[in-house]
């Protein structure tokens, strides 16, 4: 407040200065690249987190390019990187990067504007993807704005020390067969949670959101009419409304009640909260860095309802680049199985490309916070099973009605204000209020 | 115009009359516009970055307008009335108000009492001075990552302790006052030193004679604390409790770093105001049009509340100098007396 807003401006200020200069240069720059083909380029490349990235990987492009300079401009956090994406594309488009780095959470909201990415279609990068992951990078209308990078296969990390102290099968294989094996469903995952917390003081699973979150994942047309994109009436939604009910009657004793990326859910990783977690690949990075010091984290080959992915990202060129051809060829370089395998190297980025997962780079690697398991083909399997499963509608007010639900599931769990069935209504509330 | 008359033939006498007015109009001029011209940089600083915003959101509130597709149709008050019947902006009100006392109101009294104790004769003054600012150095981010930790629900240091005293653990982030409490004392924590070095630094202008002639009369320390530190502050006090009214309606920062999502709770037990204009603008729904409605009703709150504030404070001050004219009377009734 009050100093803080001052503050904040000066920020704006100075990064509206920063910015100023940048395009400045920038603009000094275009005479010499627009000058002659062949001439200087010079792209920028806004990413976030760690796309695996480094200055080293970059010079790879830039020597095989010399007329190419590159500048890595990156954001702490993916929500940091929205803010700057979603209003500069207000503004016009002016100011973004020639390749931006975008979530699979924004799709829907960017799909909106067709106009504002270049279409990437191209036949150099047929079929390199995973068939799943290269229709998440399409638009409603089939127009190709995203290369993918990175993937978040699921699979089930769990605490096999916990597990096998509950008398269950423990190792890897034997309790992924516990869970139902290759068709498991959510019903199996639910069943051995009762059988585990009947010999166990801790909980079977972290958060009643994060079950929902996966189960609803694997619906086809969740909230929205996939025909005309048109959010369907969430009173008329049996099957949301029996999967919210079903989520939290089988909490109620299966739930440690947290919500995922509080202070208590972190200290719960310390004080054996609970047993399992639905992760995708790159959630093992948070939860070693969490679980520090306990030992007897497993993964298993195993994913109830099929398969799932959580997360993923993609490389854009925004139309309003000065050199979309040039931009569009970095992105190509970038998300080719080569690089994808380096990236992931560097910082773990599960890579989404069909040849990256049979590269041994990738089969061979191991965590041994996870005692060894071999993490390279347990979520490339993982990512596999996926292209099995139907594509999944997402339209524009996906998360905004997902949103409003998850609140619903958190007054129940976690708040314990309210039981289920007064918390559908409060949602409905909610889903009203946002008067589609 | 002295370029106009200087070629004419003139009179002697004339011509010097004529100059003195032009330089004593130019000096008229000088007094009294170059004051204005001196603020004006200001004015026009203000025109760009607050008039037109204020008058553009008002422009955006009565249309359709989404954060990436922009301007949509003309739809008049349609955004205010939607954002009447929502459920969301009557709790995003009482969380503010109740925010705004529950931190304001102890803040400034902890401040002045505080400041009162630094005023006084301790060893180590600079250390205890500078020790109250600290707090205002930590990062906000970081202080939220304490105050997670102070006020988790299940794992939380403050539960542990209720634990250890065989007391219930306060739901802090499941019921609506104890995060309100939870926000307010993040709040507190960082502003109650830089309000405590403002009173501060206003308490040593306190003339020594008032404390001196006091305690000839025989008045003791709260004595002396109330009928001339609290007094003497009163023009302090006045911009203390602007600020922090200020300051108390738009509260965001620690409202939003109290959980992860940063939406409010799940039931909305503590969205603010401003987090409100956030989620509606920026969050999913990208609702420019009703966003601005918010934040336009936000700003005639403030004003509301600035003027009532503003009459208040008349009051206390004009009540204030009738009661010291009387004691002023007393004493001279006392001295007279004495005599």
């Amino acid at each position: 407040m009050r100093l803080n807003t001052r503050k904040n401006w000066a920020a704006v200020a100075s990064l509206a200065t920063i910015a100023l200069l940048a395009s400045g240069c920038s603009s000094t720059d275009t005479p010499a690249a627009s000058g002659e083909a062949g001439g200087k380029v010079s792209l920028t490349l806004a990413t976030f987190n760690n796309f695996g990235y480094t200055d080293e990987f970059l010079k790879e492009y830039t020597d095989a390019n010399p007329n190419v300079t590159i500048t890595h401009q990156q954001a702490a956090t993916a929500p940091d990187a929205r803010t700057n994406l979603t209003t500069r594309l207000a503004a016009g488009g002016e100011g973004l990067a020639d390749v931006e780095a975008i979530e699979i959470d924004w799709m829907p909201e960017l799909s909106q504007l067709p106009g504002a990415f270049v279409d990437l279609e191209s036949p150099d990068v047929e079929g390199r993807w995973l068939s799943w992951k290269e229709d998440q990078g399409r638009t409603p209308d089939g127009t190709l704005i995203g290369y993918g990078t990175d993937i978040g296969p699921q699979a089930v990390c769990y605490r096999e020390d916990l597990v096998k102290a509950a008398g269950l099968p423990s190792d890897p294989a034997a309790f992924a067969e516990y869970l139902g094996g290759k068709d498991a469903t959510w019903d199996d995952y639910f069943k051995a949670g009762h059988d585990f917390v009947a010999k166990s003081d801790s909980a079977w699973f972290d958060s009643a959101n994060a079950v929902y979150h996966s189960m609803v994942g694997q619906v086809e047309n969740a909230y929205e009419d996939p025909k005309t994109g048109e959010p369907v009436k969430l009173a008329d939604n049996k099957v949301i409304q029996d999967m919210f009910t079903n989520v939290l009657t089988e909490s109620k004793d299966l739930s440690a009640g947290l919500t995922q990326w509080e202070g208590d859910w972190d200290s719960a990783f310390q004080n054996n909260g609970f047993a399992t977690m639905l992760c995708p690949a790159w959630m093992t990075g948070s939860i070693e860095e969490r679980a520090g010091g306990v030992t007897g984290w497993n993964i298993a080959d195993v994913y109830p309802g099929g398969g799932s992915n959580w997360g993923g990202s993609f490389l854009t060129v925004p139309a309003t680049g000065k050199h979309t051809e040039e931009a569009q060829k970095l992105a190509a370089w970038l998300s080719a199985p080569e690089q994808q395998i380096k990236a992931f190297e560097n910082a773990g980025t599960f890579p989404s490309q069909t040849k990256a997962q049979t590269e041994k780079a990738l089969l061979d690697s191991k965590n041994d916070f996870f005692n060894n398991a071999p993490t390279g083909q347990i979520f490339s399997s993982r990512a596999i099973a996926l292209n099995d499963t139907k594509p999944i509608f997402r339209g524009v007010n996906y998360f905004t009605i997902h949103t409003a639900i998850q609140n619903g599931i958190t007054r129940v769990d976690v708040n314990k204000s309210q039981d289920a069935e007064t918390s559908w209504k409060g949602v409905l509330t909610e889903f009203s209020e946002l008067g589609f | 115009m002295s370029v106009q008359t200087a070629p004419k033939p003139v009179q002697e006498k004339e011509k010097t009359s004529r100059r003195i007015a032009f330089s004593q109009k130019r000096g008229k001029w000088d007094v009294q516009l170059s004051p204005y011209l001196y603020i004006s940089p200001f004015f026009i600083l203000f025109a760009i970055t607050g008039l037109f915003p204020l008058a553009y959101t008002a422009y955006v509130s009565v249309h359709e307008w989404h954060l990436l597709l922009g301007q949509g149709k003309f739809v008049g008050f349609q955004n205010y009335i939607d954002v009447f019947n929502q459920p969301t902006f009557w709790k995003a009100l009482r969380n503010t108000f109740s925010i705004f006392l529950l931190s304001s109101v102890p803040q400034v009294i902890v401040a002045l009492l505080l400041a009162a104790v630094l005023n006084a004769n301790i060893r180590a003054k600079t250390f205890w001075r500078m020790g109250v600012l600290v707090p205002y150095v930590v990062a906000p981010v970081a202080v939220g990552l304490i105050f997670s930790r102070l006020f988790g629900d299940q794992y939380g240091f403050i539960n542990a302790i209720l634990g250890l005293l065989q007391m219930d653990p306060v739901a802090w982030h499941s019921e609506v006052i104890p995060s309100h409490i939870a926000i307010a004392s993040m709040v507190n924590f960082r502003w109650t030193g830089y309000n405590t070095l403002i009173f501060l630094a206003a308490m040593q202008t306190i003339p020594k004679e008032l404390y001196e002639a006091a305690i000839i009369d025989g008045a003791g320390r709260l004595r002396q604390f109330i009928s001339i530190t609290i007094p003497q502050l009163r023009a302090t006090l006045i911009f203390v409790i602007v600020t922090a009214t200020i300051g108390g309606l738009q509260i965001f920062d620690e409202a939003r770093v109290f959980d992860a999502a940063g939406t409010g709770g799940a039931s909305k037990q503590w969205i603010t105001v401003t987090m409100y204009i956030y989620d509606l603008g920026w969050g999913n729904q990208k609702n420019f049009g009703r966003a601005s409605a918010v934040a336009l009703i936000l700003f005639f709150i403030i004003i509301l509340i600035g003027i009532l504030n503003f009459a208040i404070t008349r009051k206390i001050s004009d009540s204030g100098s009738s009661k010291q004219g009387k004691k002023s009377k007393t004493t001279i009734s006392k001295a007279t007396r004495t005599k």
